[in-house]
């Protein structure tokens, strides 16, 4: 009876803590079903890596994927493909070559995730499950600090009723790479694009032209392109027009629905547009102003690690001083035909 | 075996209930949480009456004004005295920068008309703005929104998306001046 209870209730979306023990992420790492043996990936798992990479204070990134077998992605929605139940994604973040953090994310019903990052120990045998409320300012490398986000900071990102990959998805696994990407990691032995998915029967459901036509962001040259796949991957999981904070009308995220260059979400919400957020002793800002490129509230916030202004506000306490580079000059040099 | 039934029955209301509109019930449920929640204390400016500073009805809960420009807070001098509030009680100066109480009216442009519950929810769990932005500043009590249950929340929720709208821009939070503290 109490099953049945807590069936009905989980269905019904409230959670008494019965229902929610059942989805608890293992103690360690090596019960998630990561690794064959120790320290031997299961080969088995898909590797990839998305063109654009989100930035973590210049950490070194690996990810892998588990289908459940006979299982595939349905895309037909090219924005927001829907993976079987079953689904586990992992993300290990290395600094200095050490072993640092792995994340995962598990797909344990039809609308249920599980979160959960595990810490590796000194010996970088095993790693342990943090604690929900995360664990901050690890010194992780001499003078190197990092924080692992608590698990309802991870949802700011993947999102709440509706989480979603940021790294798995059609444009992160376009066929056409941007050879520009900032922070690029090249394509390893193995790992997975499009192509394959398409080729092992992974993905179903897609257009028919998608290997033909892949995924890319639209652009007038190189320089905006990189900008906006930079952007898209490191600030649409907060910034999007189908999830949109209120009173901002901000939004990075690319989808297949674009249709021209001056149509990115990137460009058209940012391009001298005004500024709600201004900048300390500015009268009034724009988000992206080439006239005067440092008075740009979007370099401004990028460029900051103050807690109460940094964008975004949380996952990284470096700035990105390469991405900042590349934006400088990129809208310094935007025609103003734009 | 017997209590199985209406325990099912209920639980089955209560996901009706939170499915539709709010009921009247819910409604006056939340308007009590925000009373004894002291809500208004912040979020609703004072104004001079006859008998001294009292909360300005007309503006419930549409926060700090936005056509009261601050000047920059008074310099308090080293000691216990830290923090300085506004004759309106909706602005506040301290350690953290100055940080204006939020419309919580049902504006859409300017209060909480525009968020959903999902968002509201998500600002109580993680202390950050918008429910994804940088941390809440004080004096914002996130720690007793917190200890609500999620229907009480719901049902404070509920109550200001039915607080007359007052269009009111409250100006964003500012940060402190640069300082050799480490914020770190
Ligand atoms: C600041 C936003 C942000 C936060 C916070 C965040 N992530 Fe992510 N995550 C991303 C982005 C963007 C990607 C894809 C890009 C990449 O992997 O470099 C990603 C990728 C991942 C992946 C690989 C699968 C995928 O989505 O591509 C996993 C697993 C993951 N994150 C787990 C977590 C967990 C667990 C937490 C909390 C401990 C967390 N993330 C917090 C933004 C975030
Ligand atoms: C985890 C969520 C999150 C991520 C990721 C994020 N932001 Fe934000 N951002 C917010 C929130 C919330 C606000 C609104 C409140 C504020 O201004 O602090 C905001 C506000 C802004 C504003 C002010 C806009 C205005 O008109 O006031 C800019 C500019 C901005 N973000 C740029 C970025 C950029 C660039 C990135 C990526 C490098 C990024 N954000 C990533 C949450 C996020
Ligand atoms: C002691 C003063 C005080 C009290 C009492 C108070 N607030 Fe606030 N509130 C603030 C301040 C100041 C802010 C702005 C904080 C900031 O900008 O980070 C705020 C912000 C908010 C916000 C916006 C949060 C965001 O995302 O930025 C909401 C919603 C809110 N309060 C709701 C409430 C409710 C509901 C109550 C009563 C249960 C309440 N407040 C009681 C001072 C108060």
């Amino acid at each position: 009876m109490r099953c049945l209870l807590v069936a009905v209730a989980t269905a019904l979306g409230l959670t008494p803590c019965a229902a929610r023990a059942l989805s608890q992420p293992p103690a360690r790492l090596s019960q998630t079903g990561l690794y064959a043996s120790q320290g031997q990936v299961d080969p088995g798992h898909l590797a990839f890596a998305p063109q654009y990479p989100l930035w973590t204070d210049g950490a070194a990134k690996s990810r892998w994927i588990h289908l459940p077998a006979g299982e595939a992605i349905q895309g037909r929605d090219e924005d927001s493909w829907a993976l079987p139940v079953g689904t586990k994604v992992w993300k290990e973040f290395r600094f200095q070559g050490r072993k640092v953090e792995t994340r995962l994310l598990w797909k344990t019903g039809p609308q249920a995730w599980v979160f959960a990052s595990y810490l590796w120990n000194e010996a970088q045998t095993d790693a342990t499950l943090v604690p929900e409320t995360g664990l901050a300012d690890l010194e992780v490398a001499p003078g190197l600090r990092h924080s692992i986000p608590s698990r309802t900071d991870c949802r700011s990102c993947h999102g709440q009723a509706s989480v979603e990959l940021l790294g798995f998805n059609a444009l992160q696994l376009s066929t056409d790479r941007d050879p520009g990407a900032l922070h690029a990691e090249p394509l390893g032995p193995g790992m997975v694009t499009l192509k394959e998915l398409v080729a092992r029967g992974l993905l179903r459901g897609a257009r028919p032209d998608l290997l033909s036509r892949p995924p890319r962001i639209l652009a007038d040259g190189p320089a905006t392109r990189t900008a906006l796949g930079y952007l898209a991957a490191n600030c649409a999981s907060c910034h999007r027009g189908d999830r949109p904070l209120p009173g901002l009308d901000l939004d990075f995220r690319h989808t297949s629905r674009v249709t021209a260059a001056a149509d990115e979400p990137g460009l058209r919400t940012t391009l001298r547009r005004p500024s709600t957020y201004l900048i300390p002793g500015e009268p009034a800002s724009l988000r992206l102003d080439p006239a005067d490129p440092g008075r740009s509230t979007l370099l401004h916030r990028m460029a900051s690690r103050r807690p109460a202004s940094q964008m975004p506000p949380l996952g990284s306490s470096l700035a990105d001083q390469e991405a900042l580079a590349h934006l400088r000059r990129w809208v310094a040099n935007l025609a103003p035909s734009h | 075996m017997h209590f199985a039934r209406p325990v099912l029955l209920a639980l089955l209301g209560v996901a009706a209930a939170q499915a539709a509109a709010p009921t009247k019930a819910v409604i006056q449920r939340g308007a009590y949480l925000v009373g004894v929640g002291g809500c208004n204390d912040c979020h609703t400016p004072l104004k001079m009456g006859p008998k001294g500073p009292e909360p300005d009805m007309t503006r419930m809960l549409s926060g700090h004004p936005e056509a009261l420009k601050m000047p920059p807070a008074p310099k308090l001098p080293e000691g216990p005295w830290m923090v300085t509030m506004a004759g309106s009680a909706t602005a506040f100066a301290g350690p953290w920068g100055v940080s204006y109480a939020a419309n919580l009216t049902s504006d859409k442009q300017t209060g909480l008309g525009g968020w959903t519950e999902a968002q509201f929810l998500q600002m109580v769990r993680t202390g950050r703005h918008l429910g994804q932005g940088r941390p809440i500043l004080p004096p914002m009590p996130v720690p007793s929104l917190k200890a609500m249950t999620e229907s009480d929340l719901k049902a404070v929720f509920a109550y200001l998306q039915t607080v007359p709208a007052v269009a009111n821009r409250v100006p964003a939070a500012t940060e402190p001046a640069p300082s050799s503290i480490p914020m770190h």
